[in-house]
């Protein structure tokens, strides 16, 4: 499908240009030069799915070297790329994009609209976040700059100063790092400053904001979120590239700069954006669970509170991160109540998905399978979560095994279970195909086995006494047995994921027809065709209740009497 | 369709009742290790504990109550068959019942600030007791160095510290301070962690009311070799560090017969990095060697302190440490022989 049908010097040509058959030169230049919000939604989904596999890839040799003590599989410099990469990658590269791919694709398809409100700024953001990717990466080859060998930054995804300056990270490792998240930073302002704008300004008829499907609540709000939280870090690298390469102080310890201001600087950014990676996820379980439950969602107007307060509350929790580096005791009692304040909210959407399921009819289908392993991997992360905000317990798991093994219940049990069901969901109406349901079950149980396996176990490794960001440890510490466990989980995980890819892919192909509507659900993106024409609706639709196609399938009981 | 669904069930129980017993035993198995949180042998670590296990106990109730909640509703409201035909009433949503789950999550984090607080303020505002000693602590790039200011020792890597009891207390105040990027003071058993960052000195203090050796390491990524920046506690009785303690306080011992070792020591580059009291040497940027022969470990408590490696490490510090900032200084076997002979009187 072309993108426009601008015309030239006058004479308006109608015929549609689809009719031809394009070449491949002409398909992979209309998806480079494309404007439309699902082209660029799915292109945000490619590149997510592809650095996943990347960052999955070293988390793999990550296992592999920590399989056994004293292990040589690989060096400790590369150990040490391999986790910064890992986590940056995970991010900013994965993370990220996938807040862009669900806001594009789906948020103009639930509000009745034709496009995002700045469609060229949409590609640009885009084109700029892989920018940042083509930047982070290419530091495995450029990196050193003149002398060294091939590295990528070896800092952490904190990159803590003052080992991030010149005296301690020579050649350009950091300085690829800090363009690539400055360029991706711009890609994702541009991008929350559209989301922003067309959820405000392009709704359909009817759709006020309290009849907005709660998805899109969640992606505005985290919008506005990113908005607050990427411009400080992004005030950070410029402030790091000025150390490194003008004579500044900010962080240079030996000229009476402060690592601490870093630290503040980061983690103002850094705890937020778990928040910004986790809404996404949050509104594909308020889409999923009530249609596989078959009820509309339980208290509405709470949910999009409990959201509002997450976003504000997150704001000023982010030295939880910092309660061992020498904060009063009243700052850290103080970092304490703000942070156990957010359980409240989110245990709110816990509550609420779970009286939305009270009383349904739940259809386990692949997406609420994951979903539902979500709610209850969610729970186990919030409580966790729980644990390390009391700030003296904090003292001993802080930087131990124990906190990788809270975020990545946040990062994989509930992100990226949910994004799962989110592609489960949504791939029938991207590409008029289901995925298979026999290898979707396959892929939830290998995965959800693969996944305990791993992170259950990571939080006991942690109470052994076990840091993070340690390429090898002595055989005399007793850790080896829980870190064999580890890794087979994550051999699991690696197999699930193949199971997902090969799913993904043959689908396009053998997957059975799916229809405008294959899951009976009640938004406006289940009226248009699958996969939904360049302009999405033919006509504007008029709403008149949360759930427009509730009401159409149900004439005789529709939501607009309660409203 | 029962007996299937019953076969599927009793898989799950099988499985969760695997799994728990699993994480039963590898929790027990947690408390053997010296580096594990859950066997304080010090004041801070110990109240640290009992906070952590108050809020055990409380998230194991949530988890219990929502958790089974959950399981529940996925059991109880799954499709059945000929569910198709109809949908279920619709529920909207309740205020009352928005009222009180937020109520109740409110009542439990007013209880868990408060207990929290109380365990911070009651360790970070400890008064330091005239009987305390004082030790700082410089974190260097893979290596630890412990100044004794008032004994005048400067001790390296493995830090001995007195006995604390009831009757005659004895807790050991730390200032912590980094010569180069930010460490993290870190040995479980006796207290949770405190950062070392340059320019920003900090303080933590420990009590240990049980003899014997406590293992840790720097639990701040700090370069390459971080994973080897390991460090080693000794908790000695009042005897055993008076002893320790004057040792440490005396120069170097001059033994002629290794004169040639000691004019490799101080004519190769190694008197840069390296201080031996008494001696010309006194460079600062490495572990002082005075009396490198007290110690069980070299290379930050990574391997034993045998003649074997000892010669080994000098030779080319990287086979053990790769990316260390000890250079390989290129020197004959011959060398390397007279400066091992000449460490091996350092006692």
């Amino acid at each position: 499908m072309a993108d426009s049908t601008l015309p030239i010097h006058g004479s308006l040509d109608l015929t549609p240009p689809q009719e031809r058959e394009q070449n491949l030169i002409e398909i992979l230049h209309s998806w480079v030069i494309t404007v439309d919000h699902k082209k660029l939604g799915l292109l945000y989904m490619i590149m997510a799915i592809f650095f996943l596999l990347v960052a999955g890839l070293e988390a793999i040799l990550i296992r592999i070297q920590l399989v056994v003590p004293d292990n040589h599989f690989v060096s400790p410099a590369t150990f040490n790329r391999l986790f910064t990469m890992h986590g940056t990658t995970m991010v900013f590269l994965v993370g990220m994009p996938l807040v862009f791919a669900w806001g594009n694709y789906i948020i103009p398809l639930q509000i009745g609209a034709r496009d995002m409100a700045f469609p060229r700024l949409n590609s640009f953001s885009f084109w700029l976040t892989f920018l940042g990717g083509v930047l982070l990466y290419y530091s495995f080859i450029g990196g050193p700059g003149l002398y060294g060998t091939g590295s990528a930054p070896d800092i952490t995804w904190w990159a803590y100063a003052p080992l991030t300056l010149k005296a301690f990270s020579p050649g350009n490792a950091p300085d690829y790092w800090a363009l690539a998240l400055l360029t991706t930073g711009f890609g994702t302002l541009g991008g929350a400053i559209n989301i922003i704008a067309t959820v405000v300004s392009m709704r359909c008829k009817g759709m006020t904001l309290m009849r907005m499907p709660l998805f899109c609540w969640l992606l505005f709000v985290d919008a506005a979120l990113i908005l607050v939280t990427i411009t400080p870090l992004t005030a950070a690298q410029v402030m790091l590239l000025i150390d490194r390469y003008l004579g500044g102080h900010f962080f240079d310890t030996q000229a009476g700069g402060s690592a601490v201001i870093w630290m503040h600087f980061f983690w103002i950014f850094g705890h937020p954006e778990v928040y910004v990676l986790v809404f996404p996820a949050f509104a594909i379980a308020s889409e999923v669970i009530p249609v596989f439950s078959r009820k509309a969602i339980f208290g509405y107007p709470a949910m999009v509170a409990a959201s509002v307060g997450i976003a504000f509350v997150s704001l000023g929790v982010w030295a939880h991160h910092m309660f061992t580096v020498g904060m009063t005791s009243a700052g850290n009692a103080f970092f304490v109540l703000s942070t156990m304040l957010v359980g409240i909210p989110t245990g709110i959407k816990i509550f609420n998905w779970l009286a939305t399921m009270w009383g349904g009819r739940i259809r386990f289908a692949t997406p609420m399978l994951f979903c539902t392993a979500f709610l209850f991997q969610f729970l186990i992360a919030g409580l966790t979560g729980i644990i390390l905000s009391t700030g003296a317990w904090d003292w001993q798991l802080h930087n131990s095994y124990f906190v990788p093994a809270h975020f990545h219940y946040v990062l994989i049990g509930a992100i990226v279970f949910n994004v799962f069901a989110g592609i489960y969901y949504w791939y029938p109406k991207a590409t008029g195909r289901m995925m298979s349901e026999t290898l979707g079950k396959w892929h939830f149980w290998l995965f959800l086995i693969g996944f305990h396996v791993t992170f259950d176990t990571m939080h006991f490794v942690g109470f052994e006494g076990m840091p993070r960001w340690i390429y090898t440890y002595p055989a005399d510490r007793g850790w080896q047995h829980l870190n064999l466990v580890i890794s087979i989980g994550g051999l699991i995980q690696a197999v699930a994921i193949l199971v997902f890819a090969w799913n993904l892919i043959s689908s396009l192909f053998i997957g059975k027809k799916a229809g405008n509507d294959p899951w009976d659900a009640w938004t406006l993106e289940w009226i248009t065709p699958s996969p939904p024409p360049v302009y999405n609706f033919a006509t504007e639709p008029v709403v008149h209740s949360r759930r427009p196609l509730w009401d159409l399938k149900h004439p005789e009981d529709p939501d607009w009497k309660y409203d | 369709m029962l007996p299937k669904w019953l076969r599927v069930e009793r898989i799950v129980w099988l499985a969760f009742a695997s799994a728990l017993a699993l994480s039963g035993h590898a929790f027990a198995e947690s408390t053997q290790s010296n580096t594990s949180v859950f066997s304080p042998a010090s004041t801070p670590a110990a109240q640290e504990f009992q906070l952590g296990l108050f809020v055990f106990s409380i998230t194991a109730a949530i988890f219990v109550v929502v958790g089974g909640l959950l399981t529940y509703v996925v059991i109880r409201y799954r499709a059945r068959p000929g569910d198709e035909q109809s949908e279920p009433p619709q529920v909207y949503g309740s205020n009352q019942v928005e009222l009180a789950w937020t109520v109740i999550p409110v009542l439990i984090v007013v209880v868990l600030f408060l207990t929290t607080a109380r365990v911070i303020f009651a360790i970070q505002d400890a008064p330091k007791p005239d009987s305390a000693l004082e030790v700082t602590v410089v974190g260097h790039q893979y290596w630890w160095e412990f100044r004794y200011p008032k004994q005048g020792i400067d001790a390296v890597n493995e830090i001995h510290v007195p006995l604390s009891s009831a009757d005659h207390p004895a807790p050991t105040y730390l200032k912590l301070l980094s010569a180069d990027t930010d460490h993290s003071f870190w040995v479980p058993r006796l207290s949770g962690k405190t950062d070392l960052i340059p320019n920003h000195p900090n303080d933590l203090w420990i009590e240990p009311m049980q003899p014997g050796l406590y293992l840790g390491q720097c639990a701040q990524f700090c370069g390459v070799q971080h994973a080897n920046m390991l460090l080693r506690v000794y908790v000695d009785t009042p005897e055993q560090f008076a002893a320790w303690a004057a040792n440490q306080a005396k120069p170097g011992v001059q033994d002629s017969s290794v004169a040639a070792g000691r004019h490799v020591f101080e004519t190769q580059a190694c008197m840069n990095c390296h201080t031996v009291k008494g001696t010309a040497a006194t460079g600062r940027f490495g572990p002082d060697l005075t009396h490198i022969m007290s110690r069980d470990t070299i290379a930050s408590g990574m391997i034993p302190n045998t003649q074997d490696n000892l010669k080994a490490w000098i030779k080319n510090p990287d086979t053990f440490k790769p990316g260390c900032l000890m250079p390989a200084m290129q020197l004959t076997d011959e060398q390397i022989d007279q400066v091992t002979s000449y460490l091996e009187t350092l006692k």
